[in-house]
C-alpha cells in the first residue's frame, strides 16, 4: 500500500519537474541572455547604446553602438503591419463570427490557418521577387526593399493571430448581449458594431498585441525584404535595418566573445524584454476580459 | 428605417470586402510559389545533390537535412511537452508554481527566434561544445516548439471529459492509473496532431538554425548527429540572396519554395488525416 | 498510434547511434564571397580529380571567414581582404596561427546602371560618394538624380577592404547593404540611380558600366577588366585574393592550395573571371606551403 503511493506520488513528481523545467527554459534564457550581454556593457556606457542613433560597430572612425535607429525601424515596420493588419484581421473576425454561414466558414477558417503555416523565409522570398518590385513600381522607386515592403510583409504574418484570438472574442461574447441588442431594435450591423465589438475589446486588444509581438520578433522576411540599411529611416520608403535583422547580419561574422559579440547580445535582450513586457500587457488584458465575459 | 438598412449593407460588404483580401493574399502567394516552382519539380530536382556551384542539381540534402532536424526537434519537444501538459491538466493546482509555468509557457511563444538562435550559440554551441551541428539546431528548435506542444497536447486532455476520470477513480484506481488507461488513450491522438502542427512550423524556422548548424554547401549528407547539414528554409534564404548568380538559381529557389510549403501542408494534413481516422475508430 | 510510436522511437535511435559516428572528415572553406564562386568551381575540379576527398565551401562573407577560423571552425577561410590585426591577435589567444595564402588577384569593380552616362570617375569621387558627401549624380557630371548607394554587410571582405583603401573614413549609413556581390549586380541593373562595387568576377557577361578609375584628377582612367592594368598596379583598386589557415598547409590542404596554385587551377580562377597570379606571389606563398 505504501509502495504505491510513494509510486504514485514520484510520478506525480516527475511530472511536477516536467512542468517546472519549461520555467526554468524561460529563465535559462533571460539568465544567459543578461551574462552574455553584461560584458558588453564594460565597454560601452548604456546611454551609448540605448541612446544614440549610430550603429557601426565595425566603423573605420569609432566603434559605435547605438541601436536607436534600430529600434525605430523595427517600431515602423510594426506599426505599419499592425495599421494593415488590424483591421483587415477585425474585419475578418466579425466575418467569421457574426456573417458566415457554416459552409463559408469550413472555407474561411482553413485558408487562415494555411496561412499561418507559410514559413516567414517564403514570405521574405516573396518580398524580394513579387512584393518588392510590384511596391517600385507603385511608388515609382527603382528599388522595392524598404519598410512599407517590410509592413505589408509582416502584415501577412501577424493577420493570422489577430484572426483566431479576435474570433475567439468576439465568440466569448455572452449571446444574451446580442439578443437584448436586437430585441432594441437594433440591426445585426448595429449590434455588432456597437454591442459585440466593445464587448470583446479587450480580447480583441489582447490579440493585436500579440500580433504586434510577433511581427517585432519577425526576422528572415525584414532581413530579406526591407534593404538593411541602418541608419536612421526618414519615412516608410526608405530601406532600414530592424534589430533582429541585426542580429542575424552580424552574429555570423563575429569572433565569439568580442565586444561585438556581447553587444550583439544586448540587443537580442532588449528583444526579449519587449516582447516580455508586451506578452505580459496582453496577459492582463486577456485576463480582465475574462473576468467581464463570466 | 432606410438608413440603418444601407449601414447595414455598406458594413457587412466591407466585411466581405476583408475577407477577400485575406483570400486573395493567399492565392496569390499559392499562385506564385506554385506557378513558377512546379516547372522545377522532377525527381531528380527532389532526389539529387546540388552541381556546378548550385546552379544545377537537386536540393536532397536540404530536404533530408530537414527532415533529420525535425525528427530531433520531435525528439525533445514531444515527450516534454506531453509531460508538461499532463502535469498542468491533471495534476496542477490552482496555485502560484501553476500560474508561473502558464506564464512561462505563454512568453516562450513569444520570443523572437532569432533570440532562441542566440540561446542555442550560447549554449549548445558554446558552453555544451556541441559545435555547430545538426544535434544543436534541432535542439534549439525543440526548445522553441515546447510551448506549441504543450498547449497543442492541454486542448487535448481537456478535451477528455471529466466522466471518464471520475468513473475510473469512483472504480479505486490510482491517479496515475486512470491517466495512463482512461485518459491517454483518448487524448494521445489529438496530442500528437497537435504535435505535428508544431513540427510543421518548426520545419519552416530558418533564425533558430542560422547559426547553430545550416551550412550553405555540403557536397555530402550529414552522417552523424555532429554533422552540419543543409535546410530547405535556409537554402531557400541563400538561393534567393547570398548566391553568386540569383537570377540564374531563382528558378531553384522557387523550386525550394514549393518544395518547404508542400512538406509542410503535408504535415499538416496528415495530422488532420490521423485525427480524423483515430476518432472515427474510437467511433466503432 | 501505436505505430507512430514505435517509428518515432527508430528514428530516435538511429539518431543516437549515428552520433556514435565521427563528424565526416573534410576540408572545410569558409568566407568571403567574392572568392566563393572562383573556389567552389576549384573544388569541384579537385574533388572529380581525387575521389574520396570531400570539400565543402561556403560563404558568408570574409569576416565570417575568418570568425571561423579564430573559432577554429574551418580550415581554410577565404578572404577578400587581409586579417586585422586585432583578428590575428585573437587567434593568437585562441591558439590558431594564421598564415596567408595568395590564390588570385582582383580589380574591384565600380559599377552603374549601362543607362548611366557617367563612367570615369577618380579614386577620390568614389570616397566621396561611398562616404555618402557626393549625393547626386549631377555633381560628377550625370543626370540629376540622387545616388541610391549598394553596399554589402560588414561581414564582407570587398566592404572593409573598399573602407580601408578607398574611402578611408565610414560608409553613409544610407547604403542598401545586400547579402552578396549578385544582389548588388541585380539591383543595379533595375536601377538607373545605383552604384556598387562588386569583384571582377562578377561582371563577366553582365550588362554593366563599370566604372574607370583614375588614381588622381587628371590621371589616366584606367578599367578594371583590363589584365595589364590590374597585374601592372596601373589600375588603382587592385586586391590580393587570399586564403588564411591555421599553420602551415599540411597533408590534404596543402595538396588542395598546390591545385589552386598550379597552372589548371590559375585557368580556372581566369575562366571564372578573376586574374592569375603574377610571378612575384609565388614566393610569398611557397613560405606558407609546408612541407609533405
Amino acid at each position: 500500500m505504501n509502495l504505491s503511493r510513494f509510486k504514485e506520488k514520484a510520478i506525480e513528481g516527475v511530472f511536477f519537474l516536467n512542468g517546472l523545467l519549461v520555467v526554468f527554459v524561460l529563465l535559462g534564457i533571460f539568465w544567459l541572455l543578461i551574462v552574455t550581454a553584461i560584458p558588453a556593457f564594460r565597454e560601452i556606457r548604456l546611454t551609448e547604446f540605448f541612446l544614440n542613433h549610430v550603429w557601426n560597430p565595425t566603423s573605420y572612425v569609432q566603434s559605435s553602438y547605438g541601436i536607436i535607429s534600430l529600434l525605430v525601424s523595427t517600431l515602423m515596420v510594426t506599426v505599419g503591419a499592425l495599421c494593415i493588419a488590424i483591421p483587415l484581421g477585425i474585419g475578418t473576425a466579425a466575418y467569421l463570427s457574426d456573417l458566415a454561414s457554416p459552409r463559408v466558414r469550413e472555407i474561411v477558417k482553413p485558408i487562415i490557418e494555411i496561412l499561418a503555416g507559410i514559413p516567414s523565409v517564403v514570405i521574405g522570398f516573396l518580398g524580394i521577387v513579387l512584393v518588392g518590385p510590384f511596391i517600385a513600381k507603385v511608388f515609382g522607386l527603382y528599388n522595392g526593399l524598404n519598410a512599407i515592403n517590410g509592413a505589408v510583409l509582416l502584415a501577412v504574418m501577424a493577420l493570422p493571430t489577430i484572426v483566431s484570438l479576435s474570433e475567439d472574442a468576439l465568440k466569448s461574447v455572452p449571446s444574451s448581449y446580442e439578443h437584448a441588442s436586437l430585441a432594441l431594435g437594433a440591426t445585426r450591423w448595429q449590434t455588432l458594431i456597437k454591442v459585440k465589438i466593445p464587448a470583446a475589446l479587450s480580447g480583441i486588444i489582447a490579440a493585436s498585441m500579440l500580433g504586434m509581438g510577433r511581427a517585432i520578433g519577425e526576422t528572415m522576411t525584414v532581413l530579406m525584404a526591407t534593404g538593411c540599411s541602418p541608419a536612421m529611416p526618414r519615412g516608410f520608403l526608405d530601406s532600414i535595418q530592424t534589430m533582429t535583422a541585426t542580429i542575424a547580419i552580424e552574429l555570423g561574422e563575429v569572433a565569439y566573445n568580442t565586444t561585438h559579440y556581447y553587444a550583439l547580445f544586448g540587443v537580442g535582450l532588449t528583444l526579449f524584454v519587449i516582447t516580455f513586457f508586451i506578452n505580459m500587457a496582453s496577459d492582463i488584458i486577456l485576463d480582465k476580459h475574462q473576468k467581464m465575459a463570466r | 428605417m432606410n438608413g440603418k438598412k444601407i449601414k447595414e449593407f455598406l458594413g457587412f460588404a466591407m466585411l466581405r470586402v476583408c475577407v477577400g483580401v485575406v483570400g486573395f493574399i493567399l492565392l496569390i502567394i499559392l499562385y506564385d510559389i506554385f506557378s513558377k516552382g512546379a516547372g522545377k519539380i522532377s525527381l531528380e530536382f527532389l532526389f539529387s545533390m546540388p552541381r556546378k556551384g548550385m546552379t544545377e542539381g537537386g536540393i536532397l540534402p536540404a530536404i533530408i537535412g530537414t527532415i533529420i532536424v525535425t525528427v530531433i526537434t520531435a525528439i525533445l519537444a514531444v515527450p516534454l511537452g506531453m509531460g508538461c501538459a499532463i502535469y498542468l491538466n491533471e495534476y496542477a493546482r490552482n496555485n502560484k508554481m501553476t500560474r508561473l509555468i502558464r506564464m512561462s509557457i505563454r512568453n516562450l511563444s513569444g520570443v523572437p527566434s532569432i533570440v532562441y538562435g542566440l540561446f542555442g550559440v550560447v549554449f549548445f554551441v558554446q558552453f555544451m561544445r556541441l559545435g555547430t551541428c545538426v544535434l544543436s539546431s534541432g535542439l534549439t528548435l525543440g526548445l522553441m516548439t515546447l510551448p506549441w506542444t504543450i498547449t497543442a497536447s492541454e486542448e487535448a486532455l481537456k478535451n477528455v471529459p471529466r466522466s471518464y476520470r471520475d468513473g475510473s477513480l469512483a472504480l479505486g484506481a490510482s491517479k496515475w492509473q486512470t491517466i495512463r488507461t482512461n485518459v491517454l488513450p483518448y487524448a494521445i491522438p489529438g496530442m500528437l496532431t497537435g504535435t505535428i502542427l508544431g513540427l510543421a512550423r518548426a520545419a519552416g524556422e530558418t533564425a533558430p538554425i542560422l547559426f547553430t548548424g545550416a551550412a550553405f554547401y555540403l557536397p555530402f549528407l550529414p552522417k552523424s548527429l555532429f554533422d552540419q547539414f543543409m535546410a530547405l528554409p535556409y537554402h531557400l534564404y541563400v538561393m534567393s540572396t547570398q548566391h553568386h548568380a540569383i537570377v540564374k538559381v531563382r528558378p531553384i529557389a522557387y523550386g525550394t519554395a514549393l518544395v518547404l510549403i508542400t512538406l509542410i501542408f503535408l504535415m499538416n494534413l496528415s495530422a488532420i488525416i490521423f485525427r480524423y481516422q483515430l476518432r472515427k475508430r474510437r467511433m466503432e | 498510434m501505436k505505430r507512430c510510436l514505435r517509428i518515432l522511437l527508430i528514428a530516435g535511435a538511429l539518431c543516437a547511434s549515428a552520433g556514435h559516428a565521427h563528424a565526416q572528415k573534410m576540408i572545410q572553406i569558409k568566407g568571403s564571397d567574392t572568392l566563393i564562386n572562383m573556389v567552389q568551381r576549384l573544388a569541384e575540379v579537385y574533388m572529380q580529380k581525387n575521389p574520396g576527398k570531400v570539400i565543402a565551401v561556403t560563404g558568408g562573407g570574409s569576416g565570417t571567414g575568418v570568425a571561423a577560423l579564430i573559432n577554429g571552425k574551418c580550415d581554410i577561410a577565404n578572404a577578400s581582404r587581409l586579417m586585422k590585426d586585432k583578428e590575428i591577435a585573437q587567434a593568437h589567444e585562441g591558439g590558431i596561427d594564421p598564415k596567408r595564402i595568395v590564390v588570385a588577384i582582383d580589380g574591384l569593380c565600380v559599377v552603374a546602371n549601362v543607362n548611366n552616362r557617367v563612367n570615369q570617375l577618380t579614386v577620390d569621387e568614389v570616397g566621396k560618394i561611398f562616404r555618402g558627401e557626393i549625393v547626386n549624380w549631377r555633381d560628377i557630371g550625370g543626370a540629376d538624380m540622387p545616388i541610391t548607394l549598394y553596399g554589402r554587410q560588414s561581414n564582407s571582405g570587398t566592404y572593409e577592404f573598399l573602407k580601408e583603401v578607398v574611402l578611408k573614413g565610414d560608409f553613409s549609413p544610407r547604403t542598401k547593404s545586400m547579402n552578396g556581390n549578385a544582389q548588388i549586380i541585380e539591383a543595379i541593373k533595375q536601377d538607373v540611380s545605383g552604384i556598387g562595387y562588386v569583384g571582377v568576377g562578377y561582371v563577366k557577361g553582365e550588362s554593366l558600366n563599370v566604372i574607370n578609375i583614375a588614381s588622381r584628377p587628371g590621371g589616366e582612367y584606367t578599367s578594371p577588366l583590363n589584365l595589364s592594368a590590374v597585374r601592372g598596379g596601373t589600375y588603382p583598386i587592385t586586391r590580393p585574393l587570399n586564403q588564411y589557415i591555421n599553420g602551415q598547409a599540411a597533408g590534404d590542404i596543402r595538396d588542395f592550395i598546390l591545385f589552386e596554385l598550379s597552372g589548371e587551377g590559375q585557368r580556372i580562377i581566369e575562366e571564372e573571371g578573376f586574374f592569375s597570379l603574377p610571378d612575384e606571389y609565388a614566393g610569398f606563398n611557397r613560405q606558407n606551403i609546408g612541407a609533405k
